[in-house]
């Protein structure tokens, strides 16, 4: 394409090696002025590494990078914010115990005439931003005080307040709520009202329909395609980007429920503040049945979690499997119980991420055989279980049993930690959030994997904030508000409305209607 | 280019550039002094290495802080932060030099009996640290400064007590000769030893004039033993994932708790055994009057980060360590300074 | 010289050696040097390393050095050592070591003596650092030298004693001495090292007088410090080196320095207590001297002297 001043951004020919791995091959990105262009692909695809390519952080091996119609040579970050780049990383970069406005200042200090912090001024600068976009944020609050939102727009503000005209945000809906979501992209409309222009990474679907304008797609290093998303539709979007068709609803055949394997019984749990979170709650799983639990976040999720898996204690009520009660004993005993949790927080609790993805892949085996021979670790076994397990679940790369668990994308660390759940054979697996974070493949490819436990007979309990996931995959629907189930449902029994209805506490009125 | 990295990412890489860094820097202050660097580190390793005797008492000298170093390190492994090697290095003495001197059994005895009582002293005190973090989630280095200080009390207690002290001097009643864990004590001052030696001068120097013990020896052992339980054994898996990421061992099932209460036990035992090598190994074989930390810990403590934890790595750098503390007594004007950078 | 773990700087025994050494080194153009021990292990080290250096006579300072010397010595029967503060010990001795003695109780009388002619309130007080041989001489010098004056003076003195369990515990020395001050002591003299700083300290918050140790410790509180018992380590240092160089022997045996050789004493400056006293302990220090007094150095002693 012609290099032009239309254009914020031309980037040509990119090309990165790390090592002998090539994680872009000449591609090219043409990002208009005043536009919102996403960057679609599968994690691992190469969308980060591209905009760390422009933002300074890597060096393209060859390549040209084209700003309003100039080619420039961004050597570092500081060369980057120069030239009007501004980026959002996925992890923010906050000072926990700073307030706002001495974040956003960090590095990019108001003096006075006598050199010295001129806090009035700074804070004067930041409240014009924040009213300007529409960003709501209270310049005084501290960073560790405020929501992840928030913090996202500490971020953008960070980047505004330095001068940004282009600005890119890698993955910035993957922390926030769908209310915070909505709000972000009303920020980013406000934002290109004023003429800015946004480069967003993303590979959730929905939201580049939303909010982009223009969509560029790279699978593997690859350039594929650039659209205008007003003319595709979701499945074009996400064949072209795993590169072969897709199912975003996933197939799978009526449910064959047996007995009850797994029980909760008026359970009652407090969270940290001494508040019932879960409040008198009741449920059952049968064997060969997906339990779904719909509910908006904070309705008690992660205590039932923590219940059941004895990381907290339970104030009264039973759980048992298989008529045994195991509550309040110890996350050793409920695992024994043939109980695997695939966990929300992949990097808290479900890996060790300095550990290899064989270590982690015997996190819980380790102490049996043929793990553990003499008290000591046995090696070979232990490759060949981890390998075993990276072959039947596509792991990328393929030989990674001994990179450290850090190294994978989040999409293959998940695969690792629903490998090794899946591993122990539990009679109930209970998968919370299983999807957070992942493209579609990867998403798919959960859901196949918890329909075929399901049709080998296991009780799978699902826990999800994504309404969707829960109505798609679920033979059972159980709605959870306040610290209690609100009512169930037999999939296809009910239609999303209700069951939203429910979720936001109107019980009453969805009964009546 | 990878290879570079892989290098550079090695503990035994930042040992290595740690010591050459301080050799640098030291460099560049002795010639703002006014001293020739070529000269003094010339000094320097003279010190260390003129004199198989030298080379000898860099060994020994090295010996507990390669111990403490090795209790921090491994402690650090399981996420705990063993600032208290210190304190268990001075209890450990204590215990050692009380039962070595009340008892007086067979040397195949009274050895495995002083340097037991040593290692579960010290493994005692640091499994309180463990213990109160397991149990009260108190931070293991409020606790360990404060046992440092009772300990420290608590040595000069048993020193002034009528039962140890020995009159007329400031230090306790050495322990009894069939405590030693020197190289063959009485042979090689038998007139026999002595015959036999004088045919070889440097082991003649090494035996008679050194303490040489087998301190170095179980320091060596120790780190094997420490590595090897830590990345073979399934009970170093579970130090190393408490250590890496406490919430995700726990939610694998793994008692976190208890963990760390072990893994303090062993830092302490090891802490323990620096200290009864150097009493049952070296002369005056008793505790004295401390007026201040001699910091065998605290040494422990620096040597293991810049090793960067590894137990090989602490090896390496305890000797540099022990080597430029050697050297500093002989030529101290220049060199006194140069030890202190090279903690630096 | 290898200095104990005190230091060269210790502002006592390791310092006064190492003076006299420089002394030597000025008047005779010896060729001294010092190594500094850290901590009790390194005595021997230590010894061997002055022995490479091709030394003629290597001083130990402390008795604490006491066995390592004797084993150093065993190891090179052709250089001599001395140490200080401790006996020659045939038992753990071979003959090539010296020990050098001092009699501390004598200048302890004397400040005993100065201390019972000028108490007001008949109430003195001793500190001692860890009981030992040495700290007894001080002890029953001292209590002796009370006596004295106050069968001179024909009233009751008593003398308070404690020990401090510590050489280097300066707040121990203050607390104990804090108590004596507050229980009606006026004078306090101390023979503890560092823990006899805190005895210093407490004479000045009590505005009372306090007799120092070894050195003239009167730099330490002009206002409060009455004298000091002096060992002029310095002062035998020199003596026994100059005897080695002129080529004497002279192991196997224990120097023992007193008045008579110079080598203990009180500082001359006596403003606090006035010129009748300080010439009156000027006399006492005569009679030691002459043999008219033999101050005890012991409790037997003690005991002996008092009939």
């Amino acid at each position: 394409m012609e290099v032009s001043k239309e254009y914020a951004v031309q980037m040509h020919g990119i090309t990165k090696l790390f090592g002998s791995f090539c994680a872009l091959d000449h591609v090219d990105l043409d990002v208009k002025r005043g536009t919102i262009h996403s960057l679609l692909g599968e994690n691992g695809a190469g969308k980060s590494t591209l905009m760390n390519v422009l933002y300074g952080l890597y060096q393209a091996d060859a390549g040209e990078i084209y700003l309003n119609g100039e080619r420039v040579h961004i050597k570092n970050p500081t060369t980057a914010i120069e030239h009007g780049i501004g980026m959002v990383h996925q992890h923010f970069m906050l000072v926990d115990n700073f307030t706002v406005t001495q974040n956003i200042i960090l590095g990019n200090e108001t003096a006075n005439r006598f050199g010295i912090l001129d806090m009035k001024k700074a804070r004067k600068n930041v409240q014009e931003i924040v009213e300007k976009y529409g960003l709501e944020v209270d310049p005084d609050a501290k960073i560790e005080d405020i929501s992840v939102g928030m913090q996202q727009r500490v971020e953008i503000l960070k980047a505004l307040y330095r001068g940004a005209d282009l600005l890119i945000l890698d993955e910035p809906t993957a922390v926030l709520t769908p209310q915070e979501i909505e709000d972000l992209i009303q920020i980013m409309h406000n934002l290109i009202a004023d003429g800015k222009t946004i480069i967003i990474i993303t590979h959730k679907l929905k939201e580049i329909k939303e909010s982009s304008d223009v969509c560029t797609i790279i699978r593997r290093g690859k350039y594929v395609d650039t659209v205008a998303v007003q003319e595709v539709d979701e499945e074009e979007l996400a064949t072209k980007m795993v590169g072969h068709a897709v199912q975003l609803v996933v197939e799978k055949s009526p449910a064959k429920p047996g007995e009850v394997v797994f029980a909760i019984d008026h359970l009652t749990v407090k969270d940290e503040r001494g508040l019932r979170a879960v409040n008198d709650l009741s449920l059952q799983v049968r064997k060969g049945e997906i339990v779904g639990i719909a509910g908006i976040d904070g309705n008690g999720q992660k205590e039932l979690v923590e219940a059941i898996t004895c990381l907290t204690k339970c104030e009264s009520g039973t759980i048992q499997i298989n008529g045994q009660q195991v509550q309040n004993t110890t996350p050793r005993n409920v695992v024994d119980h043939k109980i695997s949790t695939i966990h929300e927080d992949r990097q808290k609790r479900g890996l060790v991420l300095n550990f290899t993805v064989a270590e982690n892949a015997i996190l819980e085996k380790y102490r049996t055989e043929p793990f553990r021979k003499h008290g000591m670790l046995n090696n070979s076994e232990i490759l060949a279980f981890t390998n075993g397990l990276l072959h039947d679940y596509d792991v990328r790369p393929e030989d990674c049993a001994q990179h450290l668990a850090r190294s994978l994308s989040g999409g293959n660390q998940q695969k690792v930690i629903i490998a090794r759940e899946v591993a122990n054979e539990p009679d109930l697996l209970i998968a919370v959030q299983p999807t957070r974070g992942l493209d579609v493949g990867a998403i798919e490819y959960v859901h196949k994997t918890l329909i075929a436990e399901r049709d080998k007979g296991r009780a799978i309990l699902l826990i999800s904030l994504e309404l969707d996931e829960v109505m798609n995959v679920s033979d059972t629907i159980a709605v959870l508000y306040n610290g209690s189930i609100a009512d169930t449902f037999k999939q296809g029994e009910v239609d999303e409305k209700t069951i939203g209805l429910l979720m936001a506490g109107g019980k009453q009125h969805a009964k009546n209607s | 280019m990878q290879r570079t990295v892989r290098i550079l990412k090695k503990p035994i890489t930042s040992t290595i550039l740690a010591i050459v860094c301080g050799f640098l820097v030291a460099s560049v202050v002795l010639v703002v002094a006014g001293y020739n660097p070529a000269e003094a580190f010339g000094a320097l390793f003279h010190g260390i290495f003129s004199k198989p005797k030298y080379i000898s008492n860099v060994i020994i000298k090295a010996t507990p802080i390669t111990l403490t170093a090795l209790s921090v390190a491994f402690a650090y492994k399981v996420g705990m932060f063993n600032i208290g090697a210190e304190g268990q290095y001075i209890v450990a003495a204590v215990a050692s030099t009380i039962v070595g001197y009340l008892f007086n059994l067979p040397a195949i005895l009274q050895v495995p009996l002083v340097v037991m009582t040593g290692m579960v002293a010290g493994a005692l005190y640091g499994g309180i640290v463990g213990f109160l973090k397991a149990k009260f989630g108190i931070h293991e280095v409020l606790t360990s400064i404060m046992l440092n200080w009772i300990a420290l009390y608590l040595s000069n207690f048993v020193v002034q007590s009528d039962a140890f002290h020995q009159p007329n001097t400031t230090a306790t009643y050495p322990v009894n000769p069939s405590s030693y864990t020197m190289l063959l004590p009485e042979w090689k001052t038998s007139d026999e030893g002595i015959a036999f030696l004088k045919q070889y001068d440097w082991l003649s120097e090494v035996m008679l004039k050194t303490d040489i013990n087998f301190g170095f020896l179980v320091a060596i052992v120790a780190a094997v033993v420490i590595w090897f339980l830590l990345y073979r054994s399934t009970k170093g898996f579970e130090f190393r994932a408490v250590g890496a990421n406490r919430d995700a061992a726990e939610f694998a099932g793994i008692n976190v708790n208890r963990n760390i209460t072990q893994a303090m036990l062993i830092a302490g035992a090891l802490s323990g055994l620096a200290a009864v090598m150097m009493i049952t190994g070296t002369n005056p074989h008793r505790i004295s009057t401390l007026a201040a930390f001699e910091n065998n810990g605290f040494n422990g403590l620096s040597v293991a980060f810049i090793a960067g934890s590894s137990p090989v790595g602490c090896i390496l750098q305890v000797y540099c360590l022990a080597a430029c503390s050697m050297a500093a007594n002989l030529s101290r004007r220049i060199l006194a300074l140069l030890r202190k950078l090279s903690i630096l | 010289m290898v200095t104990d773990t005190g230091g060269v700087n210790d502002q006592s025994f390791n310092q006064s050696a190492w003076e006299g050494l420089q002394t030597l080194k000025d008047e005779m153009g010896a060729d001294v040097n010092y190594i500094e021990s850290k901590q009790e292990a390194d005595y021997a080290t230590n010894l061997d390393k002055a022995a490479d250096d091709e030394a003629q006579l290597i001083w130990g300072v402390g008795f604490a050095m006491a066995d390592a010397i004797g084993i150093a010595a065993t190891a090179n029967p052709d250089i001599q050592y001395a140490i200080i503060d401790n006996g020659y010990d045939e038992a753990t001795m071979p003959d090539n070591v010296a020990g050098v003695m001092f009699r501390a109780q004598e200048p302890s009388f004397v400040v005993g003596y100065i201390a019972g002619k000028t108490t007001e309130t008949g109430k003195v007080g001793f500190v001692g650092g860890v009981t030992s041989d040495i700290i007894d001489q001080f002890q029953y010098g001292f209590q002796a030298g009370v006596d004295y004056a106050s069968e001179e003076l024909g009233k009751t003195i008593t003398v308070d004693v404690q020990y401090a369990e510590s050489f280097t515990d300066a707040s121990k020395g203050k607390a104990i001495a804090s108590k004596m001050f507050s229980d009606g002591c006026d004078i306090v003299f101390h023979a503890a090292g560092g823990a006899g700083v805190g005895v210093i300290e407490a004479a000045k918050d009590a505005g009372k007088y306090a007799i120092g140790v070894d050195r003239d410790q009167a730099y330490l509180a002009p206002e409060n410090v009455l004298t000091s018992a002096m060992k002029l380590v310095n002062n035998a240092v020199i003596a026994v080196s100059k005897e080695v160089i002129e080529g004497k022997e002279i192991g196997g045996q224990t120097y023992t320095y007193g008045l008579t050789e110079d080598a203990v004493g009180i500082p001359e400056e006596h403003s606090l207590m006035g010129d009748e006293t300080y010439n009156a302990a000027l006399e006492v220090e005569e009679k030691i001297k002459n043999g008219e007094i033999v101050p005890p150095a012991n409790a037997d002693e003690y005991a002996q002297f008092g009939k």
